[in-house]
């Protein structure tokens, strides 16, 4: 079919992707640790219908020529590590970071996963684990007789056992960093895995080698910014519609053709 | 045959292909730093005997709109946008320097800093690599500082300068990967007068009311040239009827 039907229908199907991502974000604008995406638009490869510098005789050239793009694709959708708000909630457990940095978590099949959701719970055995139920890693393991817990800035976990008056510690929270945090894969669960294109997960003490601090009683809102989102919204709403004229007016020229010959 | 019909059929034809690149532009309205590709309808004649009617259309691609497109402020720290006249260099896919304005940076897991697209950006002596940072600028001259990791504000240092380039655009054309080369596939030296913005980056520069108007007006030339060829198909049923009822 006709290069022009295909470019148009290129510019829908990357609107319709970039439509995706903005409701995704739109979606997760509540989600704790959540971090907004962004489409990442590239021009397709160009025809060359006609070069341009081609001879037009022995001692001329063509000064211009024909090469029709072919219109568009959306490379990556990219996202964007700012820091989201603290939101205060009180609870002992809940640990937001403050700063660059994941927290690391065993996933089922034995891979390490990565987020920045630090609202954290107890399993039955006592083990410090995400909502999902993910074990944190390096595994803290809350003792029975548990009172209060408090963490330090730098992740220390201490706890005061009923009949104590002192707290005692019982381990310590690490963070992990990786040099391209744009290239880890998010796999829902507010996780996020590790790729060849995020660099290894480098690990350390919160607060340490330039990793963010961690707060208790806190947890990171999203960073999506709505009014932002819904700006977007509307332009590729605007965009989707030129792209579905343009298929809409090369049809009708099409039929015009099929109808008067 | 009848040449009117093939004069006319050279209209459509190219009015055609001057939509599929009206598509095209309208394709990459959200396309980040894209340039909108320019077309323009040539004539030629064709030499021959009988009268010098003949001259057909041809449409050729003339160039791109080089104005700016609007600054998009996004606030990301390796979002940069070229403020004015210039281009941001990049290793291409073939390894030789190659131009964009799309300023979508990003630093691979082997710390070197490459485009939304995964190009390699370069400095003025190479690709540009950033050692492990904990945070980092983009001046307006293109130079990159970073925050060592681990170290205070105070260490702050510049790790390298993003090769800005600003080339005569008539020696210039657009690859078939969408980058700006020198058609003498010579590497354009650096110039310190363009302008980086930071935290922003450069919408496509397509005028989607333009591309709309053109897209109605290409529509309507098309159905012009489309009348004409059936008006040439008349004329020739007319003189057959003609010769049968001679």
């Amino acid at each position: 079919m006709n290069p022009a039907l295909w470019a148009a229908k290129t510019g829908l199907d990357a609107q319709q992707t970039r439509m995706t991502v903005t409701s995704n974000n739109l979606a997760n604008v509540n989600t704790t640790g959540y971090k907004k995406g962004r489409a990442v638009f590239e021009d397709l490869l160009y025809q060359n219908v006609r070069q341009v510098g081609a001879p037009t005789s022995s001692d001329t050239v063509a000064p211009v020529g024909l090469s029709l793009g072919t219109g568009v694709r959306v490379v990556a959708t990219e996202k964007s590590y700012t820091q989201g708000n603290m939101t205060q909630t009180g609870n002992s457990l809940d640990v937001a970071i403050n700063g660059r940095g994941f927290f690391q978590v065993l996933l089922p099949d034995g891979t390490m996963g990565y987020t920045r959701d630090g609202s954290f719970k107890t399993s039955p055995t006592g083990e410090l684990v995400t909502s999902s139920g993910y074990a944190v890693q390096p595994g803290i393991t809350l003792p029975t007789s548990t009172q209060s817990v408090s963490v330090g800035s730098d992740g220390t976990v201490s706890v005061t056992l009923a009949g104590q008056s002192q707290p005692s510690q019982i381990g310590q929270l690490q963070l992990f960093d990786f040099i391209n945090p744009a290239g880890l894969q998010a796999r829902g669960e507010n996780m996020l895995t590790e790729t060849a294109a995020s660099g290894t997960a480098q690990g350390g003490t919160p607060g340490q080698s330039g990793l963010g601090s961690v707060e208790q009683g806190s947890l990171e809102s999203s960073n999506v910014n709505v009014v932002e989102e819904l700006v977007n919204m509307i332009e590729t709403q605007r965009a989707y519609e030129m792209n579905s004229k343009a298929i809409s007016t090369t049809d009708q020229m099409l039929q015009y053709i099929t109808n008067q010959l | 045959m009848d040449r009117f019909l093939y004069v006319s059929m050279s209209g459509a034809k190219e009015t055609l292909r001057a939509q599929t690149a009206n598509n095209h532009n309208l394709a990459n309205a959200s396309t980040t730093g894209f340039r909108a590709d320019l077309s323009a309808f040539q004539t030629r004649n064709v030499q021959g005997s009988g009268f010098a009617s003949r001259a057909y259309a041809t449409n050729s691609t003339t160039g791109w709109d080089a104005s700016q497109g609007a600054l998009v402020s996004t606030g990301g720290d390796l979002d940069v946008g070229v403020h004015g006249a210039g281009w941001l260099a990049v290793q291409g896919p073939d390894g030789k320097e190659a131009y964009t304005r799309s300023g979508d940076l990003r630093v691979d897991a082997n710390g070197l800093l490459i485009t939304g697209t995964g190009l390699q950006v370069l400095g003025d002596a190479g690709p540009l690599s950033v050692p492990p940072h904990s945070s980092i600028q983009i001046a307006g001259d293109g130079t990159v500082s970073i925050v060592p990791l681990g170290q205070g504000p105070e260490t702050a240092a510049a790790v390298g300068r993003i090769k800005l380039v600003n080339p005569d655009p008539s020696g210039m054309e657009r690859g078939s990967d969408g980058l700006f080369r020198n058609k003498d596939g010579s590497d354009a030296p650096a110039d310190a007068n363009v302008k980086l913005a930071s935290g922003v980056l450069e919408a496509s520069n397509v005028n989607v009311a333009d591309a709309m108007v053109n897209m109605i007006e290409l529509a309507r030339h098309f159905d012009l040239q489309v009348k004409a060829m059936h008006t040439a198909e008349e004329n020739g049923a007319a003189s057959a009827q003609l010769l049968k009822s001679g």
